[in-house]
């Protein structure tokens, strides 16, 4: 991209990839960007965890979360998709505003075998009103279960879609963004005329 | 080992540490900066800048991200933040106001181009 002044910048967009330890998070943001996924890390204060108390260091005390991201340029539209791969530790990227603010919705992986890893980020986006999907990463030796099993013992909306997907593969994860995008239209308020 | 600068949360947390040295201490960047701002060099640097805000300047000669900045330095986003706050300050990059993510949560217009760039890939 070269740079010039008199250009508009692209409209800079995000949607999150959030699940448990370990369920293809990295692997789904890797297969649908089109750079190698790329990680860093923030800081986050003790106190925006509201923990108090943390005698010398007092409040300017931090904690690491590591994160990973890739992205998706479309030069019709002049659009850039960023995909944020949330940490493992979920406890603390809960209380990172910023990773969620401004976030157009979210894909929340789950495994079967252990669909309880994803009732947290379910819920968080419930409760902050980011719409979101359900992707069922298929691990080979995973039991299949129907989706409509899974939204049960996820106790989801029957509007919440629920996807099979392949992490790994990039037509399986670009598949599921659009399904993401599709379902956001759907929510969307309808044009003024 | 839990050292003198460090203060344990927990196991699964890991060592609280200090807020970065490299920012001698400041951890607010001065200039509103997120995830995706763009910045991008002016080409007027100042001749006073150290080696840590000089690779930050060569990662910003075509307009890029924060969190991609963040990402090749191998800083915190946090720490970025200030650096690239610092050289906003100084001349030697500017913002690149890009039309801001949140404002445009429900809009219809994006999501739908947004869907059509994704079916041509
Ligand atoms: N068989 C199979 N393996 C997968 C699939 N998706 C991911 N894996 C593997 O599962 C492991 C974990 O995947 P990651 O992408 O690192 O998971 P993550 O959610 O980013 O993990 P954390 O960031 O540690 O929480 C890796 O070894 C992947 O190769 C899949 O669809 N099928
Ligand atoms: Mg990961």
């Amino acid at each position: 991209m070269v740079y010039n002044e008199s250009e508009v910048p692209p409209t800079q967009v995000k949607i999150l990839i959030a699940g448990g330890f370990g369920v293809g998070k990295t692997t789904f943001v890797g297969a649908a960007s089109e750079i190698e996924p790329l990680s860093t890390e923030e800081l986050i204060t003790a106190a925006s965890m509201g923990i108090d108390n943390l005698s010398r260091t007092g409040d300017k005390s931090t904690t690491t979360v590591a994160f990973d991201f890739g992205r998706i340029t479309i030069h019709r539209h002049d659009i850039v998709l960023y995909l944020f791969g949330t940490p493992g530790q979920e406890r603390f990227w809960f209380m990172w505003d910023e990773l969620s603010a401004g976030a157009l919705g979210a894909i929340v992986l789950a495994d079967t075998r252990r669909l309880q890893d994803c009732f947290a980020a379910v819920d968080f986006f419930e409760n902050r009103g980011i719409p979101f999907l359900v992707a069922v990463n298929e691990f080979d030796d995973a039991f299949p279960y129907e989706p409509g099993e899974v939204r049960a013992a996820l106790e989801l909306d029957a509007r919440v879609p629920i996807l099979l997907c392949d992490a790994r593969d990039t037509a399986s994860a670009m598949s599921v963004l659009r399904s993401l995008v599709q379902h956001l239209l759907a929510a969307a308020p309808a044009p003024s005329v | 080992m839990a050292g003198d600068d460090e203060v344990w949360l927990d196991d699964e947390a890991g060592p609280l540490i200090r807020p970065y040295t490299v920012n001698a201490g400041r951890t607010r960047p001065t200039v509103e900066l997120d995830l995706l701002s763009l910045v991008v060099t002016t080409g007027r640097a100042g001749s006073d800048v150290d080696p840590e805000h000089v690779k930050a300047l060569e990662l910003c000669h075509t307009p890029v991200s924060v969190v991609e900045v963040a990402a090749n330095l191998r800083l915190p986003v946090m720490v970025t933040k200030v650096l690239l706050a610092d050289l906003v300050d100084c001349g030697a990059i500017v913002t690149w106001a890009s039309s801001s993510s949140s404002s445009h949560v429900t809009d219809r217009v994006l999501l739908e181009k947004l869907l059509d760039g994704l079916q041509r890939i």
